[in-house]
């Protein structure tokens, strides 16, 4: 992730190449190597996906034996008209929203900081970190309880702040996205981080020293030297965060399981309750093969967005 | 478990079996002695046969008053067989995840022995194939016929024709009080049990009486984070009123709620909120609280939290059927039924689950106790029964029970219940104006009433 691979370069061009022979006995034995993840990503990535792409095309029941009859796009365009599916895919990009910025930003923010802690930096790494390390059941519990409507901590904290009838968080439509988005970011803060303090690792001291001989302030070192430095982190960090807020799945249906209603139901959550509890595996395949379209554009866009930023480096 | 002390054998002692089994595990020949019989899930999965031969494994959606209730069952099952080992019971979320789990279970052909279902879920289940029918056979192995159990319960528990369900319970809603602060308010009779309540003016009245005596509220319910709740409350409501109809008919391929009716209904649910009779947000754990602590007259909930009720130490409490406040008495309800899963059974394995599901019958008063109106006679005939408080004060609800009306997507915890209860939901809380909730909750349905049935 550190793009510090220029100098294992040279070596990999220095191996002597073998005749024919040996290339095709090492390409073998490459194969061989990759074949184990090989018939997994087979078996549980594109087969699967395959048969997500036909069975878009049927109006496939779980509950029924086969793909069910041929019904060609209708999937898609009953979800082209269907509310449910439009409001689950606004509700993944307003998760997005709410969480990517923050998630960029405050692990960028405390990176920085826990990096030029003169003392304890591993506890301030381990603080933020943990969180991480937790399976999203267990966060889900802890921030349940903290937003329970009346008897909650933030109910009461709300109290003490003079609040009669405090909100209930996940109990109201508007702000039960925020709920899970703040749950979110805690628990997820520290993947970022972590590799914010990785950059942080690879920029040379000697250029905060030079900048600092020369009066730069802190601010300015940070402005001019380590955000622009880092810009390749960042990309990265933007990317992965991105996919990852669209991917959400776990804490809502944990925490909210879609509601109040279906007012946090998001993309994934819409497919699941389409194909597994409604059963229809069909029209849950269209609308998964949608949100991969989804997905997909997004990393193109960010592919291109970096190659822009390259060239204009 | 604790309440029976496991005898010596069982408790892992040093037995020569045991000694010859570690000594393989440790001499690396562990495979061995996990594919011997000894039910390791890997190898039963691996050879497909049964994870434990000889033991019932069970599925349930019990949690809080229930789930303490079942324990109790299931160890009396146990004492009956005379081992810990004869049964396998797991209790899962309620609502929609548990009924994907015994469906998915059951698709891959790893469904428990014996599973309890709402009886409005449970024709969905057989719809889907996914139920080994109830027949007369079958009953017969547990010495059971299908007259044995309340008329109602059973017809609701067939599908086209053939009965897939065996009716536990029927648990309707109910009004439970705070004797107290009903004391208090001058509501209860000179028997110290509630004095009736008919008709609209006078539950208002009563609530305002209970507002008054209690300091808080005159009447709790959820109207957060308890989708179903809401939809119970409006369900008790609307069905009392004259002209309603049913929010969904044909297996719901049309939507034909009384919008004009539902409006009103709803609007006079939210006025009692607007009069400080009723709190605008609260949670299930919340409302009881108001109520158990003397802030309110009334909770309002299914009579199942009749466990938790009785846990509170110096709540002198009662219950009662929700009165009827319009033009007949009406309550919200399901029953709670056994399933087999549709799987590859032998005679052995069918008999012992339906020995099973006969233990838990016959232990009907136990479960009676926890607020449920028995559906097996030979319980709900019972002097026993007819005896029990407060519970046989409403047993008369079974009779005129509302059930969610039947559609693919309908029934206990359902889709259906969400989209409508978390509108009616949001009424009370004062989010939403009835006349808008209701063109939501229509909107809604009719996107459920176009798509394809998928059963």
């Amino acid at each position: 992730m550190s793009a510090q691979t220029v100098g294992a370069q040279p070596a990999v061009t220095n191996v002597p190449r073998g005749d024919e022979g040996q290339t095709g006995g090492r390409q073998r034995s490459a194969w061989l190597f990759i074949a184990p993840f090989g018939f997994f990503y087979v078996c549980f990535l594109l087969g699967p996906s395959l048969y997500m792409f036909v069975a878009s095309f049927f109006d496939t029941s779980i509950v029924k034996n086969g793909l069910g009859n041929f019904i060609g796009l209708e999937n898609y365009s009953a979800l082209m008209q269907s509310r449910d599916f439009w409001s689950s895919m606004w509700h993944t990009l307003q998760f997005t929203i709410y969480t990517v910025p923050p998630l960029v930003i405050l692990s960028f923010v405390f990176a920085v900081l826990a990096n030029r802690m003169p003392r304890g930096s591993t506890f301030w790494r381990l603080a933020f970190f943990t969180p991480y390390i937790l399976p999203s059941a267990a966060i889900s519990l802890i921030w349940v309880f903290i937003f329970t409507a009346d008897t909650g901590l933030w109910a009461t904290v709300q109290k003490w702040l003079g609040s009669e009838a405090p909100t209930p968080v996940l109990g109201t439509p508007s702000l039960a996205m925020v709920g899970v988005a703040i749950a979110t970011i805690w628990w997820t803060i520290g993947f970022n981080f972590i590799l914010y303090l990785a950059g942080l690792q690879d920029i040379p001291r000697e250029l905060y020293e030079a900048a600092a001989i020369d009066g730069a302030t802190p601010w300015q070192q940070i402005r001019h030297l380590t955000i622009p430095l880092l810009s390749r982190t960042t990309t990265l960090v933007l990317l992965l965060q991105i996919i990852a807020s669209l991917k959400i799945f776990d804490q809502v249906y944990l925490m909210t399981s879609g509601g109040p209603g279906t007012s946090t139901e998001t993309a994934l959550v819409f497919i699941t309750k389409t194909g597994f509890t409604d059963f229809r595996i069909g029209a849950a395949a269209a609308a998964s093969f949608l949100l991969f379209v989804v997905i997909v554009a997004i990393a193109v866009i960010r592919q291109l967005a970096e190659r822009a930023q390259q060239k204009g480096a | 478990m604790n309440s029976h002390p496991p005898t010596p054998r069982a408790r892992g002692a040093l037995s020569r079996r045991n000694l010859l089994r570690g000594g393989l595990a440790a001499g690396g020949l562990g495979a061995v002695a996990a594919t011997s019989g000894c039910g390791s899930p890997l190898a039963a999965g691996l050879a497909g046969t049964q994870l434990n031969p000889g033991t019932v494994t069970f599925w349930n959606l019990f949690g809080g008053g229930d789930g303490a209730r079942l324990q109790l069952m299931l160890d009396e099952y146990r004492r009956q067989q005379g081992s810990t080992e004869s049964l396998q019971a797991a209790t899962f979320a309620w609502g929609n995840p548990y009924y994907t789990k015994v469906s998915l279970a059951t698709l891959g052909n790893k469904p428990p022995d014996v599973a309890v279902a709402h009886l409005t879920r449970a024709s969905n289940l057989a719809a889907a194939g996914l139920l080994a029918p109830i027949t007369d056979d079958v009953l017969a192995l547990a010495g059971l016929a299908s007259s044995d159990f309340n008329e109602r319960a059973w017809e609701a528990s067939k599908f086209e024709g053939q009965a897939y369900a065996i009716p536990l319970d029927t648990h309707p809603w109910v009004l439970f009080f705070n004797a107290d602060v009903c004391q208090a308010a001058g509501l209860l009779g000179p028997d110290g049990e509630l004095a009736p309540i008919e008709g609209l003016e006078a539950w208002e009245a009563a609530l305002t009486a209970g507002k008054e005596a209690s300091g808080g509220f005159g009447a709790t319910t959820a109207t957060v984070a308890d989708d179903s709740n809401n939809w119970r409350f409006f369900n008790t409501v609307y069905s009392q009123r004259e002209g309603n109809t049913p929010l969904i008919d044909d297996e719901g391929l049309s939507v034909t709620m009384n919008d004009e009716l539902a409006v009103d209904t709803l609007a006079t649910m939210r006025s009692w909120v607007e009069k400080g009779l009723m709190p605008a947000t609260v949670d299930t754990p919340g409302a009881e609280t108001l109520m158990f602590t003397g802030k309110s007259a009334f909770f309002m909930n299914g009579e199942w939290e009749v466990t938790t009720a009785q846990s509170i130490e110096g709540l002198n409490f009662g219950m009662t059927a929700f009165p009827t406040l319009f033009d007949r008495p009406a309550a919200h309800a399901d029953s709670h039924a056994f399933v087999l899963p549709r799987m590859e059974r032998d005679d052995a394995q069918l008999e012992r689950a339906m020995g099973f599901v006969k233990s838990l019958l016959d232990q009907g008063m136990t479960w009676a106790e926890g607020g449920h109106i028995p559906t097996y006679l030979p319980t709900f005939e019972s002097s026993e029964y007819q005896q029990l408080e407060p519970m046989s004060n409403y047993a008369d609800a079974a009779s005129y029970a509302s059930y969610d009306p039947p559609a693919w997507y309908s029934g206990s915890g359902s889709n259906f219940e969400t989209v409508t209860g978390a509108t009616i939901g949001l009424v009370q809380q004062g989010l939403t104006k009835p006349a808008d909730a209701v063109a939501g909750i229509r909107a809604a349905l009719e996107n459920y009433a176009k798509t394809a049935n998928p059963l």
